[in-house]
């Protein structure tokens, strides 16, 4: 039982923003479910950037499952490679141990947007599938749901960390600069869509 | 943010400070010479610590999926 998510979303700040505030985007008001965050491994191959990341964080489960998955928390390992003469960064993220209930699996892609260098484009796809006996449709869909609330935390807590390293004057709601943006962004998501099938592979 | 190693937090923050000014400042304009390494290495031998006490060792040390033909695929085009 495999479900298959895509999403594509669109930040205001450029590729090196974005880039800089992935680093440092937890803790933000977004993440009380996100626990620790550590670097395990780091080294620079061919000028690419590869790292690997562990994070601890809470895992709620739905009531059906509760009495068999007693974990309180989940751990999460987050591989990237960041390659600044491209102006890419992928992410892979996965969860380690509780795999006999779930499976979760995700890919980003943080690229500019291709007309507007003043944007940076991610797209993404999930893989969550869970085979456990008499409950893995009922797991699979509330991990699917809780993965998508989680995106929507995760891109507003990045925003969060990015408004206060490069744009702290924006705590002041500056609406026009609010709705220049979501225009650009409508626009580049749909470009999006269309590219993401070529990336996929 | 924390670390997964309550004892490692202080070497954690001091390895993430340097990190993080190097990335920004030296790698995404062309310097690639690691110059965090020697706060890396106690960091680093702190969490491992806290890995091995939590059974962690195996599953987060020494598998790589990103870039390997253990990846998921990617969902089917439509």
């Amino acid at each position: 039982m495999v479900k298959h998510s895509t999403f594509s979303d669109v930040f205001n700040f450029t590729w090196n923003q974005v880039a800089i505030g992935l680093w440092q985007r937890y803790p933000n008001v977004y993440s009380k479910h996100v626990l620790s965050e550590d670097v395990i491994s780091r080294k620079i191959i061919n000028g690419k950037l590869h790292t690997k990341r562990l994070f601890t964080k809470t895992n709620p489960m739905p009531k059906a499952g509760e009495k068999f998955i007693t974990a309180r928390n989940v751990y999460i390992i987050e591989e990237s490679i960041v390659d600044p003469k491209d102006k890419t960064f992928v992410t892979y993220t996965r969860n380690v141990g509780m795999q006999k209930y779930v499976t979760i699996e995700e890919k980003c892609f943080y690229q500019p947007d291709i007309t507007d260098k003043s944007l940076t484009v991610c797209n993404r796809w999930a893989f969550i599938s869970s085979s456990f006996f008499g409950l893995g449709r009922v797991i699979q869909t509330f991990c699917t749901q809780r993965f998508k609330q989680n995106v929507k935390k995760s891109m507003k807590g990045l925003n969060e960390t990015m408004d206060k390293l490069f744009n702290p004057e924006a705590n002041q709601h500056n609406e026009c600069r609010k709705e220049k943006f979501k225009e650009k962004a409508k626009a580049a998501v749909e470009k999006a869509k269309i590219k993401t099938s070529k990336q996929m592979c | 943010m924390e670390s997964i190693g309550s004892d490692c937090l202080e070497l954690k923050l001091q390895y993430d400070k340097c990190f993080n000014k190097w990335f920004a400042e030296k790698y995404l304009k062309g310097v690639h010479q690691d110059e965090c390494a020697h706060l890396f290495k106690p960091y680093q031998d702190c969490v491992k610590k806290a890995l091995q006490a939590k059974g962690l060792e195996e599953a987060v040390l020494h598998k790589d999926v990103l870039g390997t033909v253990n990846e998921k695929p990617p969902p089917p085009k439509s």
